[in-house]
């Protein structure tokens, strides 16, 4: 029994973690709702598809100034000539770091804040806000883009993807003023279907997740064989101890 | 190894050196009592860690940059580029909290069977003086990633100096070596870190051992088994530390990294415990982040600070919180040891204090309004009341003990 209770102890400890959580970085505005991206870290193909999107609409702006292209290659299987042929565009070469190839003041003169290097950003904002953010653009005559978005008021950033989504309409709550969501209206969408334009954003959620850790996959398949190893030794050890103390009473 | 006319190279050495005496002393023949129960892990698994954080604090000091341009990139770079760079920032990450977790529960087990009282009681202290070189460690470790809450971290931590009366502010100029936070604050604290405080807790550690070894451990009966020694002059419930615990201690380490791997190749960031979320943005001194809070494992003390709406009050009491632990050698003036055989008023004032303890820390991580603010108030209550009680309660000869049996049980 004595043993039950010290085992629980230990379990306690270790889930103390998991109910202290800290409030979130990035809490939603009251009457949003997240998006869950349901990034699987293990699919390349998305994280592929994703990064093709990211340089063609977003790298313009943004850099991703702690991943080189060809590690993206070898991460996801991809040879260096075809990371050349469909990810650099212009002089970059292929061990060279994604950066944008905006100048920083003139970022600053045009949108009047330099885009944020996006290496890290679903470490500190997680995934489901940078997915809801990219489905969060919405119809705002009063904005300078045209557009504000239900995750950051009065952004800065215009709804560079609206030739593909559409400019939904913003959905308001009970009292007609606070935004809680956004609406496409019946034939003003883009290229892509609604359904097309989610995954196509939670695409671009998995390459900047990918970006954010490359070796996140890798660690994980290693810490299985890792933990199995230490299953293995602990097992040894415990019948090791068994053994010696036999005459310990 | 036990022959100490031994010839050879063994032999050869020992005439020049007290190799076979010191392993006799220390391990083949130090007897520690048999009863020691999952409570006695956390000793042997604190240098377990202390060595992980010094091995993989070497290979990070190869390539971090201590430079505010370049701190958090070469740490991101050693995440990215530095092969296997990103084994060793998280082993390094989960070593620190993995430190306060055995740390804690080590001091509790102090607290549970008395292993304070006498002739314990240097023993205590210089494991205290550990736990504060490891604060000042952790503290100053935390800060060199560079990242928003490292440097708004440093930031409330530092100020707290200023609330000092009278030399306050040319303090806190003198400790950041600057106006405000900044690459010389950096450059100290990274020194510091790396080598000056590693040194001290070094030397502690050993002089911890050196003392245990001295006075014998305590066990969770809370009796000494140097009072009752066999013909051969051996405690009869004491046992050779090496090979019983050596290998006891074997089966904690397996089960120990377990759990440390899962987090290290899982859950590295622990659900932004270990590492905050802020902290994977480079620390900029124009922008405030939403929330500023220290790690975990600081977080019972930063809810006692929030509990005092007085600045100066409000840091005293946290620094007591902390300083108050080295006198409970004195404060508790029971002559029974352990949680078995002492007074029902103990055990439940040892249950709340860890209670206390708990909620402060939760407290501590939560914005301090509300709900935080009333628990963070009434916690710190209780949790400076459990040092009252137990004075109170011991002094005055209001505990009723039970027998303490003769023998370790089992």
């Amino acid at each position: 029994m004595r043993k039950i209770i010290h085992t629980a102890v230990a379990v306690m400890v270790f889930a103390v973690g998991g109910v202290m959580l800290p409030a979130s970085a990035a809490p939603a505005p009251s009457g949003v709702e997240m998006l869950d991206p349901e990034v699987n870290p293990r699919d390349r193909d998305a994280i592929q598809r994703g990064a093709k999107s990211f340089v063609n609409y977003c790298l313009g702006c943004h850099s991703v100034k702690y991943l080189r292209y060809n590690r993206l290659g070898q991460d996801t299987g991809m040879p260096d000539d075809l990371v050349e042929e469909h990810l650099i565009f212009g002089e970059q070469e292929v061990h060279d770091l994604m950066l944008s190839s905006m100048d920083p003041e003139d970022a600053e003169a045009w949108l009047g804040m330099a885009p944020p290097d996006l290496s890290l950003t679903t470490r500190v904002e997680g995934e489901k806000w940078v997915y809801t953010f990219l489905n969060g653009f919405y119809r705002d005559e009063d904005a300078t883009h045209g557009v504000n978005n239900l995750l950051q008021e009065g952004t800065s950033m215009p709804h560079m993807l609206s030739r593909l989504q559409g400019i939904p309409e913003p959905v308001y709550a009970d009292d007609g003023e606070t935004v809680v969501g956004v609406q496409i209206p019946e034939g003003a969408g883009g290229t892509l279907s609604e359904e097309e334009y989610l995954e196509f954003t939670a695409d671009i959620v998995s390459f900047m997740v990918y970006a954010a850790e490359p070796i996140r996959a890798d660690r994980e398949r290693i810490g299985v064989w890792v933990i199995l190893f230490l299953i293995v030794l602990t097992v040894i050890f415990y019948f090791l101890k068994r053994e010696y103390w036999k005459d310990i009473h | 190894m036990s022959d100490n006319n031994a010839t050879g190279v063994q032999g050869w050495i020992d005439a020049r050196f007290p190799m076979t005496k010191t392993w006799n002393e220390h391990l083949a023949e130090y007897y520690a009592p048999k009863n020691f129960n999952f409570w006695y892990y956390f000793g042997s698994l604190a240098m377990l860690v202390l060595v992980i954080q010094i091995v993989s604090g070497i290979w990070l000091t190869m390539y971090y940059k201590p430079t505010a341009a370049e701190a958090f990139s070469s740490v991101e770079f050693i995440m990215r580029d530095v092969n296997w760079g990103w084994l060793m920032r998280y082993m390094h990450t989960t070593g620190a909290s993995a430190f306060f977790i055995v740390v804690y529960l080590h001091m509790f087990r102090g607290l549970m069977y008395g292993s304070y009282q006498k002739p314990r009681e240097l023993l205590w202290i210089i494991g205290m003086l550990i736990y504060l070189v490891l604060m000042a460690e952790a503290f100053m470790g935390y800060v060199l990633p560079w990242g928003q809450m490292s440097f708004w971290g440093a930031q409330v931590i530092i100020s707290l100096f200023g609330a000092i009366p009278v030399i306050g502010e040319p303090l806190v100029v003198w400790i950041q070596g600057d106006f405000m936070i900044s690459e010389a604050t950096l450059g100290r604290l990274f020194a510091l870190h790396v080598v000056a405080l590693p040194l001290v807790l070094v030397a502690l550690v050993f002089v911890h051992i050196v003392a245990l070894h001295h006075v014998g451990s305590n066990n969770p009966d809370g009796i000494e088994i140097k009072q009752n020694k066999g013909a051969d002059g051996k405690p009869v419930d004491g046992i050779p530390f090496h090979p019983y615990y050596s290998v006891k201690d074997l089966v904690g380490i397996g089960v120990f990294l377990i759990l440390f791997a899962a987090v290290v190749f899982f859950a590295p960031e622990f659900y932004g415990l270990f590492i905050e979320r802020p902290n994977f943005q480079p620390a900029d001194p124009l922008q405030t982040p939403a929330s500023i809070h220290p790690v975990w494992y600081f977080t019972p003390h930063y809810a006692i600070l929030q509990s005092i709406p007085h600045a100066l009050s409000g840091v005293v009491a946290m620094f007591a919180a902390v300083l108050i632990l080295f006198f409970m050698p004195w404060i508790d003036r029971g002559k029974v040891r352990s949680i078995r055989y002492r007074g029902l008023g103990f055990k439940v004032a040892l249950i709340l204090f860890a209670i206390s303890f708990v909620v402060l820390g939760w407290c501590g991580t939560q914005e301090p309004a509300g709900l935080p603010v009333i628990l963070g108030r009434i916690f710190s209550v209780v949790y400076f009341g459990f040092f009252v009680f137990l004075w109170v309660y011991t002094y005055f000869g209001l505990e009723k003990t039970k027998p303490v049996p003769e023998r370790v049980t089992h």
